[in-house]
């Protein structure tokens, strides 16, 4: 499993731009990073490269910031192969919470999707042996290079 | 053992606890019909000489003060001794209006040390006892009021005003101050503060607290008392008729005991003016019968409360005044439903998730009045999807209807965005006035 970051944000002028600015003067790079926005606040989960030193930058700022765990999925950035995997949960029952997806240079694992399934834990065990593929944390942090 | 600061006054019978308020009130009323004018042409208007009054009933009959007396004889008409014999001034903040005066003889210093220095005493303090005023000293009375009942009772007073949170956090620690005299809302402010820093509440040699100032529920008596690791008393006062100390709780937490020998409190219907039944709630009425520089006749608080005179198992003889509410001109009306913005509060820490830091924000949307109580979202209640945080303000609502009967939207700020007090806290935003 991979760990995310969940930052409440209210619906105000230059929220984003803070957590922005906070990742990029202590380095951090996002590799993927998703809203969920309501009226009056915003949830914003993010993937970044490096989740502690994250999480206590944002704390220092007075964020209130979660971390939940979350699966990457990787798959080909072709036509039918994200429908093949959402397929796939739905034969094994497994409902999605939330995803979003992103793309990167590598050769083998060119599309990514971030998804938090219900009841995950209980859920993992299903998904191993499917051929759906998981991709650790390790592997997401060289995407590019793999 | 219950400890009294003046056993033979604070317990004498009811009997003779009013023989001698009949006596001290026959010459208030002989002092300020000779020496205020103000009272002396009300009093004529009514077709009334001092003589009328013959008993204690009959101070129903005497006109109501209100702060409008005060202001129209700004700054001193209402003061019933030569400028000379008064030793201090004190003053409202003036917020809603004209600024209000008040004057001390040297008298009237003493006797709310006396008064404040029984409070102490039933906050569990002894001379050994380190209190810290972190009330603001100036003209606002809380500071001052305290300091000198503090040092009347003899405990190690740390005149700490408000302000710079963290070194009122480090006195408490270095000196190992016991008790605390502040506002609820600061108070509260303190113990996170403490948290900030990297204390915990066994850093402190805290044992109790005097709040006061403004209204607070019981659900924040329970944050302080759990975060400071204390027990809260409540103590309540007003500039106008002296100050902090007017009453305060014994440890038994079942009204506040209002200094009796001092003042005489009555309570009447909002609406007619008329005193109510024992026991009913209505609009609290205060003489003072043993202030010279500044007596004040049945002076409306604006504070609604219910009295008791049955003795208390402290053995206090001194009615107590239910923990009040709030002052009637900071009841909210939303759309025809009155409420005080300690009952809101009372709703929210109900529910164990919501942190003591929220606003009020009253509007008028289309003729339609609108009530938004914005709180900072906690920890607990902040989950990693929308639902759960949309199930909160689902069940804070639910309460607030089912409690108070008015609904509200519930809006969730970030943390630390509502302005920490360090004083008197402005939960109430009401746009409906500009």
């Amino acid at each position: 499993m991979i760990k995310q970051i969940t930052v409440f944000l209210e619906n105000k002028p230059g929220r984003m731009e803070e957590v922005t600015g906070c990742l990029a003067d202590k380095k951090i790079n996002i590799h993927a990073l998703s809203i969920a926005d309501t009226a009056d606040f915003g949830i914003l989960r993010m993937i970044v490269s490096d989740h502690d030193k994250a999480v206590s930058a944002l704390k220092d700022k007075n964020f209130m910031v979660k971390t939940a765990d979350v699966i990457a999925v990787a798959m080909g950035h072709s036509p039918g192969s994200l429908h093949d995997v959402l397929k796939k949960l739905r034969e094994l029952d497994i409902s999605i919470e939330y995803m979003y997806a992103f793309t990167s240079r590598s050769k083998n694992y060119d599309a990514i999707v971030i998804m938090r399934l219900e009841n995950q834990d209980a859920t993992l065990d299903k998904i191993n042996g499917s051929g759906i593929q998981m991709l650790g944390r390790e592997l997401l942090d060289r995407l590019n290079e793999v | 053992m219950e400890r009294y600061w003046n056993k033979p006054i604070e317990t004498m019978e009811r009997e003779q606890l009013r023989a001698v308020q009949l006596e001290k009130l026959l010459a208030t009323i002989q002092n300020v019909y000779a020496n205020v004018p103000h009272y002396r042409e009300k009093m004529r208007a009514k077709g009334m000489l001092p003589g009328d009054i013959k008993t204690l009933d009959n101070l129903h009959d005497l006109p109501i003060t209100t702060k409008q007396d005060l202001r129209d004889t700004y700054p001193f008409g209402l003061f019933a001794v030569p400028m000379e014999d008064i030793v201090r001034i004190h003053a409202s903040s003036g917020t809603t209006g004209k600024q209000t005066v008040v004057g001390y003889t040297r008298n009237d210093i003493d006797m709310w040390a006396d008064c404040m220095a029984r409070c102490l005493t039933m906050a569990g303090a002894d001379r050994s006892s380190r209190v810290q005023v972190a009330y603001g000293y100036g003209l606002f009375t809380g500071g001052l009021g305290a300091h000198y009942g503090t040092e009347k009772f003899g405990a190690v007073t740390v005149p700490a005003s408000s302000g710079n949170t963290q070194r009122q956090i480090t006195m408490m620690i270095d000196f190992g101050v016991t008790h605390l005299c502040c506002t609820p809302s600061y108070a509260l402010n303190i113990a996170e503060v403490l948290q900030e820093m990297g204390y915990t509440k066994d850093d402190l040699n805290l044992k109790a607290g005097c709040f006061g100032a403004e209204p607070w529920s019981d659900g924040m008596r329970a944050e302080i008392e759990n975060r400071l690791g204390i027990r809260a008393y409540d103590i309540y006062g007003l500039s106008e008729v002296m100050g902090p100390a007017v009453a305060h709780e014994c440890g038994h937490h079942n009204g506040l005991h209002i200094w009796e020998d001092n003042f005489i409190a009555e309570i009447t219907d909002p609406d007619t003016g008329m005193p109510v039944r024992d026991g009913q709630t209505g609009d609290l009425v205060v003489t003072t019968i043993s202030k010279e520089g500044l007596p004040l006749i049945r002076y409306k608080t604006r504070d609604i409360c219910a009295l008791n005179y049955e003795t208390c198992e402290c053995g206090r003889t001194h009615a107590r005044m239910s923990k009040p509410a709030g002052r009637s001109d900071d009841m909210l009306i939303i759309r025809g439903v009155n409420v005080f913005p300690s009952q809101i509060e009372s709703v929210l820490l109900s529910i164990e998730e919501v942190l003591p830091h929220y606003q009020i924000v009253v509007d008028r949307v289309n003729n339609a009045d609108t009530l938004t109580v914005e709180i900072e979202i906690s920890e607990t209640m902040f989950t990693d999807d929308v639902k759960g945080i949309e199930g909160f303000e689902k069940k804070i609502n639910n309460r607030m209807n089912s409690v108070l009967g008015i609904s509200a939207k519930i809006r969730f700020v970030e943390p630390k965005t509502i302005a920490r007090s360090e004083g008197k806290a402005k939960r109430v935003i009401d746009n409906r006035k500009i």
